[in-house]
């Protein structure tokens, strides 16, 4: 029986942590999980809270998700050791569709969504980018790839966007297909990009979320439920969601800037 | 087929989308009735902006759905700016609302009233918030936000949402019809607790939650039924409903509109279009030509 797809956390012991980078951690259990890329689960951490996390890692032995410290949760997570315990649910979601001649470009610890999509692609082009090179994760994961890197003080590859290099790549390189997770202002940057190239997209959204399975309302895009219809929307459905980009709704369903929304501790 | 009216507000079906379940925006109220949906019920508002509580907030282990969201909300200042109106959607509206004082149900029924809802569903029952007084259990505090409700409602009309977690549902249904309700929605959750033996724990981060579910089906029915055989006013049944059969049979105790909510999770955005389906297969099979034929027929 696989024991994790429940709807309430199953609790599961810490079987490896692996330290990505700055504060970026990805937590390693012991478990086989029936998910496809994109897909994501939720982590309760007892007393705590619980949240939504992409699934990293996945072998037919083992997963993970990588967290990066920022608010209370995911500053109690950095804390953990192996051995620890942790409730998981899910897997949640739809994910990407896995298309040939694609290009995964990911922002900061957005890459910890698009890692398990990598793997399973045919040798992607991988632009990455983030604020310096101690804020890259998975490099050793990827040398073998195809993978272009940018960062804003050009500490790592080209200094600037890495939507400059998505730009420069569509001209000059056949790709059909752009899968992409970041900050969602680079998204919606990728996502009028590839409009303007003809090219489809992909964008994995990040929204606050009680329950992962569509029935709190809070994580809601315009009418589309990150949690069910998403998080992976098409470029098709991302033309019809004018809030992408623009503003999320706070734990009390309140709309604001995606600016606030992201000042906001939950 | 499946046309039902209730308070003079007509409906293509009786299916209505429960409170709490998805209706934070417009836009997912929206949908909710393109998803096939009779009428929509917003997600509770009160005075004030909410964050209800930490997560874990809900789950699910079979038939049992046990949650405390904790009445999260922007506020209903708020929401007149972000909801504009009710009047506009593809179907009618039911604005829901909650105080903790009587003259906060007051003032909120009075702002959502501006913005044209259907009717509007007065919340004083639900178990994961205090609301200062014990407006659930309470016949004489029940009658008062009633009236005050009604009060300021103007001509919409008023629907209050009584509680399970009572000695007696019938005395409180008694209650808000002489004061004046013009219908009842039952139930609201069952009270529930959770303890996960590997944690030590609660899962739930309030401890203490609402049953919902399946599993709340029975307990909503025998409700529905003991408030039909006491009341003229007309019925929101809801609790635990998943499957036509379950409406139909809800019906039978007496509803006249049947709440789905935790079905949403069961079976996806799409269960009112197969709720609906599954009503006309077995009104067809059993030659039922309008709801009102069986309405209340297992008390006969």
């Amino acid at each position: 029986m696989n024991c994790i797809n429940k709807n309430a956390p199953r609790i599961l012991k810490i079987s490896k942590i692996v330290n990505e980078g700055l504060g970026q951690k990805s937590i390693f259990f012991n478990e086989t999980i029936d998910s496809k890329p994109g897909q994501f689960i939720m982590v309760y951490l007892p007393g705590v809270d619980e949240k939504p996390m992409a699934i990293s890692y996945k072998t037919r032995k083992e997963f993970a998700f990588t967290s990066q410290a920022v608010g209370k949760f995911t500053k109690a997570i950095e804390k953990l050791k192996p051995g620890d315990k942790l409730g998981i649910r899910g897997p949640y979601g739809k994910g990407f569709s896995l298309k040939k001649n694609a290009c995964v470009i990911a922002g900061g610890v957005g890459m910890s969504s698009v890692s398990t999509l990598i793997d399973k692609l045919k040798n992607p082009l991988i632009i990455y980018g983030a604020r310096s090179k101690n804020h890259l994760i998975y490099l050793k994961r990827y040398k073998k790839n195809n993978l272009e890197i940018a960062t804003d003080d050009g500490s790592s590859g080209f200094k600037g966007f890495n939507t400059v290099l998505l730009e420069k790549a569509l001209k000059e390189k056949k790709i059909k297909q752009v899968y992409t997770c970041g900050p969602e202002v680079m998204m919606e940057k990728v996502f009028n990009i590839c409009k303007k190239n003809k090219v489809e997209c992909e964008a994995s959204l990040e929204r606050y979320m009680s329950c992962g399975f569509g029935v709190c309302g809070k994580c809601m895009v315009d009418d589309q439920i990150v949690c069910v219809d998403g998080p992976v929307f098409t470029s098709k459905q991302l033309l019809k969601m004018p809030e992408f980009g623009n503003s999320a709704r706070l734990k009390s369903g309140r709309k604001v800037s995606l600016q606030e929304y992201h000042a906001t501790p939950t | 087929m499946l046309k039902t009216s209730i308070c003079g507000v007509k409906l293509k079906n009786p299916t209505v989308l429960a409170s709490g379940i998805l209706g934070v925006t417009k836009p997912s109220l929206d949908r909710m009735g393109r998803e096939g949906a009779g009428a929509v019920t917003m997600k509770s508002l009160c005075h004030e902006e909410r964050s209800g509580n930490n997560n874990p907030t809900m789950f699910n282990e079979g038939e049992v759905f046990l949650n405390a969201v904790g009445l999260p909300g922007q506020g209903m200042d708020s929401a007149l700016k972000d909801f504009k109106r009710l009047d506009d959607l593809s179907v009618p509206v039911i604005g829901s609302i909650y105080g903790y004082t009587l003259k906060q149900f007051g003032q909120v029924t009075k702002k959502i009233a501006s913005l044209n809802p259907a009717m509007i569903e007065v919340n004083i029952s639900c178990p994961n918030i205090h609301y200062g007084e014990n407006y659930d259990n309470s016949p004489s505090l029940a009658a008062k936000v009633t009236k005050i409700c009604k009060k300021n409602a103007g001509k919409i009309p008023v629907s209050i949402k009584l509680s399970p977690n009572v000695y007696d549902i019938k005395v409180m249904a008694k209650a808000v019809e002489k004061a004046g309700a013009d219908a009842i929605t039952a139930i609201n959750t069952l009270t529930g607790m959770s303890i996960d033996a590997d944690t030590r724990k609660p899962i739930l981060k309030a401890k203490t939650g609402g049953i919902s579910g399946p599993a709340l089906k029975p307990v909503a029915i025998k409700c529905v039924y003991e408030i039909y055989k006491t009341v003229k006013i007309p019925i929101i049944g809801t609790g635990g409903i998943t499957t036509g059969k379950d409406a139909i049979e809800m019906v039978m105790a007496g509803a006249t509109l049947v709440g789905v909510g935790t079905a949403c999770y069961y079976r996806g955005p799409s269960v009112f279009k197969k709720i609906c389906k599954e009503m006309e297969t077995w009104m067809k099979k059993n030659k039922i030509k309008n709801l009102r034929e069986i309405r209340g027929i297992a008390h006969k």
